[in-house]
């Protein structure tokens, strides 16, 4: 099992901090239209990618949602090349033909976000085959929502992988919301980890708020996984702190209920005061971290500012040969 | 020249390709022990293993993104989905994801995946095991779609389609696969939208794919009899298309009819018919006519269902009208 050290620990609250000033970043440019078309921020949820992604290396694979920025930084994306494919641009990860929702790269291990609720669970099984064949003890990490567990697919995927024995981490973020619908009326059994029963296989609830405990147990699904055993159902509880997307007041869910998770589950400021707290880090060590992160988010947005747009002539002479 | 079954030759194709990349494996239903619903896997499962001969659930959605996963990771996978009936389960899979992957992602992920099918009706099988859906892929960029007629046509083109990095669908007749034809024992492949003159002929061209090939052929011979000269384009790829072969077939004849087994209501015939009416309009001497199966879920009764699809007389009738005869 892997130990948590110190070192382990500030890059957790890095990638968490990372993710959180480059989503806040990316609302503000949403708000004035330079990012356009749909925007969903990961606010909230930033330690269940910091703590996933550091349960694994770079060979390993994930598999990503609609929610998915905070998986591809965790994962170690550029955030030049994030920022400038979400404003569309030619330097952008996908050249500005994806955009928030379909950042993908092989080099990364980075199988894809998806805008289709569910539509990369049946995609990780594949991954999951072809890190079995290839018997290096590679691994998959699939990503997914709360609402996608009502789709049939995640139940075809979970069965298909259990029967193969894949090494293949189902890693549910339950942030109680698909756009409006509370999971708690959506799905019967409530937890979604208890569905791992019909697949006979792990299936364990863990704080998605508090990255040292994603890393734990994710790192223990993949030790499972790398020695043969088959997938594991991670269930991370958490909230989405915002609406669906940044336009979305989320008037369906009761104020108080979203103020308790700011207050009390926030995961940057309670990693902060937890690594302050046992002196991992100093407070002069968590303002460099601000400022350095802050900095290269600044940076990514004068990148994909000046970055030149996708070529008009190329695209159509690429309509062609489709 | 030896002749093989149709079958045959797709598990001849298989096998020269596993043999040659060890990256290349088989997923679908009832495809181990059982061999594939219509044999074409026979023995394949001892040959290769489990690992290359996937056996799965009946989990179509999976079969198919499991092909995407892998391919996307360095494999080459032959996802099947038994009836074309059955890609309806696949079809965000199929349409949101393997289609898209490589272009929405800036050439991120390459996705060398074939999806293999059969449609088709003529076996009793009813509504849900007898349509003919290539229009559904037709119509989505990002899909090749192959639908070979011949045992020639279907080994070279699926390793055509093995060793393609796109995402093909590759759609065969279940009721050609006892067919024999003249295949070499030497390798051979063909390439993607060159079409196969089935017959030369100089009065009338006729377009078709698949199974109505056959159809047409005999209606040709009815035809020479009658002296009427027929000349038959098979595409043998509907994406991408030989325009170019059929555009010169009909300068030939100047005279075109376009047979097809789907419903003619936004099928590939009368797509075809319009490239062509647009971009030849004073090539022909009559308008464009097109043969093709009835508006209907295909109904079980014999007779009933016979009557629902395109046969021989149907083309012979169209033949004759388009030439005033």
């Amino acid at each position: 099992m892997a130990v948590l050290t110190k070192e382990l620990k500030k890059d957790l609250l890095k990638t968490i901090i990372k993710i959180r000033r480059f989503e806040e970043k990316t609302i503000q440019l949403y708000q004035i239209a330079k990012i356009w078309g749909y925007l969903h921020p990961y606010i909230g949820e930033e330690a269940i990618a910091a703590g996933a992604c550091a349960a694994i290396s770079k060979s390993d694979y994930i598999i990503s949602t609609h929610r998915g920025h905070g998986h591809s930084i965790a994962k170690g994306a550029d955030l030049n090349r994030m920022m400038a494919e979400l404003l569309g641009k030619a330097t952008g990860y996908c050249k500005g033909r994806g955009g928030s929702m379909h950042i993908a790269d092989t080099e990364l291990g980075m199988l894809g976000a998806n805008g289709i609720v569910g539509g990369g669970i049946p995609i990780s099984v594949g991954a999951g085959f072809s890190c079995k064949m290839e018997g290096k003890g590679r691994v998959a990490v699939c990503f997914f929502s709360d609402g996608a567990t009502n789709n049939g697919v995640f139940h075809e995927a979970l069965n298909m992988a259990a029967i193969f024995s894949l090494p293949v981490i189902y890693l549910c973020e339950n942030n109680m919301y698909a756009i409006s619908m509370c999971s708690d009326d959506a799905i019967a059994c409530r937890d979604v980890a208890k569905r791992s029963a019909a697949y006979d296989i792990p299936g364990v609830i863990v704080d998605g708020t508090d990255p040292e405990a994603v890393y734990n147990i994710v790192s223990k699904a993949v030790q499972r996984a790398r020695s043969g055993k088959g997938p594991s159902l991670i269930e991370a509880k958490t909230y989405r702190f915002g609406g669906h997307h940044p336009n979305d007041p989320a008037e369906y869910r009761d104020k108080s209920e979203a103020e308790y998770y700011k207050k009390e589950k926030d995961p940057v400021v309670n990693y902060k005061a937890k690594l302050l707290e046992e002196k991992v880090i100093s407070p002069e060590e968590i303002d460099g971290y601000e400022k350095e992160i802050i900095q290269m988010v600044e940076q990514s947005v004068k990148f994909a500012e000046e970055s030149p747009e996708p070529s008009l002539e190329q695209f159509l002479e690429e309509v062609r040969s489709i | 020249m030896r002749e093989i079954e149709y079958r045959e030759a797709i598990r001849e194709a298989i096998i020269e390709e596993m043999n040659r990349d060890s990256k290349i494996f088989l997923i679908g239903e009832d495809i181990g022990k059982y061999g594939g619903a219509f044999r074409a896997y026979k023995g394949l499962l001892d040959m290769y293993g489990p690992e290359r001969v996937i056996n799965t659930p009946i989990s179509e959605a999976t079969i198919v993104g499991a092909g995407i996963g892998a391919a996307v990771t360095g494999y080459r996978p032959v996802s099947e989905l038994m009836f074309i009936d059955f890609t309806t389960l696949a079809m965000d899979q199929i349409v949101n994801q393997a289609a898209k992957i490589r272009y929405m992602t800036g050439d991120n992920l390459r996705c060398p995946l074939v999806i293999r099918t059969q449609g088709g009706a003529g076996r009793g099988v009813a509504a849900q095991h007898s349509q003919s859906l290539e229009a559904w892929f037709y119509h989505v960029p990002g899909l090749k779609v192959v639908m070979p007629s011949t045992p020639y046509d279907v080994k070279g083109l699926l390793k055509t389609s093995i060793r393609d990095d796109n995402v093909v669908i590759f759609i065969e007749h279940k009721m050609i696969y006892l067919n024999k034809g003249v295949v070499p024992e030497e390798e051979y492949t063909i390439p993607f939208g060159v079409a196969d003159i089935k017959r030369e002929g100089s009065d009338v061209t006729i377009f078709t794919y698949s199974n109505m090939v056959f159809k047409s052929l005999e209606a040709a011979k009815e035809l020479e009899s009658e002296g009427i000269s027929c000349e038959i384009i098979d595409p043998r790829t509907l994406v991408p298309l030989d325009e170019e072969a059929l555009l010169n077939s009909v300068k030939k004849t100047n005279h075109l009819v376009i047979v097809t087994e789907a419903c003619e209501r936004g099928s590939v015939a009368s797509d075809i018919s319009a490239k062509v009416t647009s971009k030849a309009f004073d090539l022909l001497d009559a308008p464009v006519k097109i043969v093709a199966g009835l508006n209907t879920p295909i109904p079980y009764n014999s007779t009933l269902e016979q009557a629902s699809i395109p046969h021989k007389a149907d083309i012979v009738k169209a033949v004759k009208e388009v030439l005033g005869k």
